[in-house]
């Protein structure tokens, strides 16, 4: 069927007049590119295109805003609240500890070895999340895990009795932040790298002290793909379903779990809801990218 | 100074133990299966279960044609759009990012909604159809990755002039394409390769909705039922991502350092 | 010399187990602008980063003003510092950039306003504080740069190789403003560099450096006239080298393929029967006998090179080969390849070289 419409197409551009002959040798041009564009609209825009239109229809197809109206329910509301809390903290956690340890690495000294070591071991850490990742954690952390007894017999503390929890915000948090900090690592150690050794000299030469060179230099230079990344390692988090899934099952109520329950199980009863969920999650990871593209062209000018 | 290199050493070690902790309390628990002393027993149980191994296999495979499928549409385009259409390059670049914003499940879900059985598409309506989505699907989670990693290589080599020069030599595209830009971009295609394989082989969202037999969803049902199973698992797993990472570091020292890179 | 503004007294600087300065001497008077020559490795920019302070040598100590500096942090002293990759801060305007260290030093906005401005019109790019350094040349940024070192009244001011990342048109013109601008301040200055010409163009005195060393420290005249050793003979100009074999050391007498040279008071030691290698410059030899030229050569034009206002021969003489230069004239062609010709020098101007 596809095939034939596309061939009427193709005959009746050949027996187009002349007039039009000069613009047709526009389409070679863009032939190469013709599988990835059929590609990205038919398997990424167009699915979520769906599911962004979906929110705002009914059962029978007309549009309404009642979806949205509907993810303001407790239930669904508390659900994005912990993603978002989970995401921002161990973006936030996971950008700080990686821009240290990429310093400490790139800037501190450190025999070189380490710093190749380090950026080998964050390309590995930063893709291994899921299920292992979850597992790793409940043998550390867990009621039986390593560190967890090894606290309790060496020290006598036991962090359970203190309220501790791997399956609650905290223990989702430090467990993500094991791949957001060697995600920050892989991506800011380049840009360290592009701080040269001269402007330092340059700024001590001056007179600034090292304070002084780090806040009027480093960090402005350094703040852009740093803001950049914490966006990258919020989304990274927000989207998380399969290490927060084999932690807690669906203990905690994060949005990705309430979203997989729903496409399961339709648990909300009503499709379009899940449209709605989906519509939402792209609208915080969209927001916080478009909050980075603003203030970049605003405050970044020196940037070509 | 060596204040600088104290708090330096510092952070490192920090970092390392936070990293190192979890990895050696998963050993150390997978090796517990025997009562009293440790053995490889878990290991053993885990590789000789017949659903690990075809599991395992489903997901190599599915990883091996999603490389094919990202090399296809991403070598191409790259190469494109270096050499004739660089204005588009905004466009493709935004595109490639879009992965990394649009969450795996949500993209899923569209396929779901969209590619169901009574669709004009029914993609899944057969299992060859929802292998071949769930192929599709991984491709573009790893979209970012792959063109990245092409996109760089590219830059490296200067395409353009080698292109022109094989022109002027009498080359046609298709010379041109696997005599000249392939041999000098394969170093990159394969990081990207790789790099999708760690992806995709542990994969949980895409392949569990798409209900796929694959290695993701079968993990997750072994945390939920057993006990030391999944530490030697997440160990193999673990493995097989370090496998990936140091095959392309290995295959970075081979790439070829560019003659002409401005400064 | 007059007290000393700047003073290296035994400098030595090792890394581990290489030695890449050694014992180096220096004084340098208030308002001279000194620069450092030599090789890529010779040392010469250790030593400048030793004044610095972003290095600190091994053994002596660096006076300034009177002050040893020695174990001070770089930013305790007061030195303004060019570099070779411009080194502007990216996200700052050219303003804030030359502000830079009038910020730190806490001056107040409106003097540091004025004196940017100020520096502004010295290097003459008055309308663009408000750019950012992408936005400018090369040249721009580096005169950027030098305002920069210049705004905070640096006692001393150091260039390392300022020029050298700039194209040659750039390159001369920005070198003659570097030197004027330090004139009218009378700022102390060193200036390293590995281009010879421009050494000898801009410095009051140039120390040539070679292995961690100081083979000769003197002005430029000096240097290029009577090079003290052989290294700084062969890096700074072109010399003719020829060798000679001592026929009779009492009367100064040696040859050349066969042609008797008088040198007279400069064979120093050697005795008959030694080789000599011998120097001159392509300027003080002549294609034909000019008045107080006391020596001649014969031998083949090999080569002729077209330069424009200038003709550059190559003259084989046996084993030999000399370059020199004549002026062009409209009037006569130039020499042809494989024609006779005798060369002409002053004995006085030959060099031998030890």
């Amino acid at each position: 069927m596809t095939d034939l419409s596309l061939s009427n197409k193709a005959i009746a551009g050949k027996t187009a007049p002349p007039a039009e002959a000069r613009s047709l040798r526009l389409p070679t041009q863009w032939l190469g590119v013709t599988p990835f564009f059929i590609f990205a609209v038919m398997f990424l825009i167009l699915p979520t295109l769906y599911l962004m239109l979906g929110a705002f229809q009914n059962e029978a197809g007309e549009f309404t805003f009642a979806n949205i109206v509907a993810l303001f329910s407790a239930n669904i509301v508390a659900a994005y609240w912990i993603s978002i809390k989970v995401s921002l903290a161990s973006s936030l956690i996971g950008a700080f500890a990686g821009l240290a340890i990429a310093i400490a690495i790139v800037r501190g000294g450190l025999p070189d070895w380490i710093r190749s070591a380090t950026l080998t071991f964050s390309g590995v850490a930063s893709n291994f999340a899921g299920v292992p990742l979850a597992f790793a954690f409940i043998a550390t952390l867990g009621r039986l895990g390593l560190v967890t007894v090894l606290l309790n017999t060496l020290v006598g503390l036991n962090l359970y009795a203190h309220g501790f929890n791997l399956l609650s915000f905290w223990g989702l948090t430090i467990t993500y932040v094991y791949f957001q900090i060697p995600l920050m690592v892989v991506i800011i150690v380049p840009a360290i790298d592009g701080l040269k050794r001269e402007w330092g000299e340059a700024a001590a030469t001056l007179g600034a002290t090292q304070a002084q060179y780090w806040r009027m230099v480093v960090i402005p230079v350094l703040w852009p793909s740093f803001l950049g990344t914490v966006i990258l390692l919020f989304a990274n988090a927000f989207g998380a379903i399969a290490t927060a899934y084999a932690l807690t099952g669906s203990s905690l109520n994060i949005v990705p779990i309430l979203l997989y329950a729903q496409i399961r199980g339709d648990v909300l009863h009503n499709a379009h809801l899940g449209y709605a969920i989906a519509f939402g999650m792209i609208f915080i990871t969209g927001l916080a990218n478009i909050f980075y593209i603003w203030f970049r062209t605003r405050s970044e000018r020196w940037l070509k | 100074m060596k204040a600088g290199k104290f708090w330096a050493w510092a952070v490192f070690i920090l970092g390392a133990a936070y990293f190192f902790i979890p990895l050696i309390a998963t050993v150390e628990f997978s090796l517990r299966m025997r009562r009293g002393v440790y053995s490889f027993d878990a290991y053993k149980v885990v590789l000789g279960d017949s659903q690990f191994q075809a599991t395992f296999i489903f997901s190599v495979v599915v990883a091996i044609f999603t490389i094919l499928l990202g090399v296809l549409i991403v070598v191409p385009t790259a190469y494109w759009i270096r050499l004739r259409l660089p204005q588009l390059r905004p466009v493709v670049e935004f595109i490639t990012l879009l992965p990394l914003v649009i969450p795996a499940i949500v993209i899923v879900f569209g396929y779901i909604r969209m590619y169901g059985s009574n669709s004009p598409l029914p993609f899944l309506g057969s299992n060859l159809g929802a292998n071949a989505l769930l192929v599709i699907g991984y491709a573009a989670l790893a979209l970012p990755y792959m063109y990245r990693a092409v996109d760089t290589g590219l830059r490296t080599i200067d395409v353009r002039t080698l292109t022109e020069a094989a022109q002027i030599l009498g080359a046609g595209w298709g010379t041109i394409i696997t005599r000249v830009i392939l041999p000098n971009v394969l170093i990159a295609v394969l990081s990207g390769a790789f790099l999708t394989f760690a992806i995709v082989i542990g994969e949980f969202t895409m392949a569990s909705l798409l209900n796929r037999p694959a290695f993701g969803p079968y993990l997750q049902n072994l945390v939920a039922n057993r006990a030391y199973e999944p530490a030697a698992l997440s160990i193999i797993a673990f493995a097989i991502t370090w496998g990936c990472m140091s095959l392309i570091q290995i295959l970075s020292r081979f790439a070829p350092k560019s003659a002409n890179r401005p400064n | 010399m007059a007290e000393p503004f700047l003073s290296i007294q035994h400098v030595r600087k090792s890394f581990g187990a290489t030695t890449v300065v050694e014992d180096f001497n220096l004084d340098v008077a208030p308002g001279e602008f000194v620069s450092f020559l030599g090789p890529s490795g010779c040392g010469k920019t250790t030593v400048l980063r030793m004044v610095a302070g972003f290095e600190e040598p091994s053994a002596g100590k660096i006076v300034v003003g009177g002050k040893d500096i020695t174990r001070l942090k770089p930013n305790q002293r007061n030195i303004g510092m060019v570099f070779q990759a411009y080194a502007l801060f990216p996200n700052l305007t050219v303003g804030q950039n030359i502000a830079f260290g009038l910020k730190v030093a806490g001056m107040p906005k409106a003097d540091a306003d004025r004196r940017v401005a100020e520096m502004l019109d010295m290097i003459k790019l008055p309308q663009m504080a408000d750019r950012y350094p992408y936005q400018l040349s090369g040249g721009q940024q580096q005169r950027i740069a030098l305002a920069r070192a210049i705004a905070p009244k640096p006692k001393l001011l150091l260039l390392d190789e300022p020029l050298s990342a700039l194209d040659a048109k750039v390159r001369v013109s920005l070198r003659e403003e570097i030197r004027s601008i330090q004139k009218k301040l009378g700022i102390t200055t060193i200036f390293v560099t590995h281009d010879q010409e421009e050494a000898l163009s801009i410095s009051d005195r140039i120390a040539v450096m070679y292995g961690g060393k100081a083979e000769q420290v003197g002005t430029p005249f000096e240097i290029y006239n009577r090079p003290a050793t052989k290294f700084v003979a062969n890096f700074v100009g072109t010399l003719n080298v020829l060798e000679g074999k001592v026929t009779d050391a009492a009367s100064g007498k040696v040859q050349v393929n066969s042609q008797e040279v008088s040198l007279k008071g400069k064979l120093n030691g050697s005795k008959s029967g030694d080789t000599l290698s011998l120097a001159l410059r392509p300027e003080a030899i002549s294609l034909a006998r000019q008045p107080g030229h006391d020596t001649s050569l014969s031998g083949e034009i090999a080569e002729v090179h077209f330069l424009g206002s200038v003709i550059r021969v190559r003259v084989g003489i046996g084993g030999n080969s000399v370059s020199l230069d004549t002026f062009n004239n409209s009037a006569t062609p130039p020499p042809a390849v494989g024609d006779k010709a005798d060369i002409s020098f002053s004995s006085g101007d030959m060099l031998v070289l030890h």
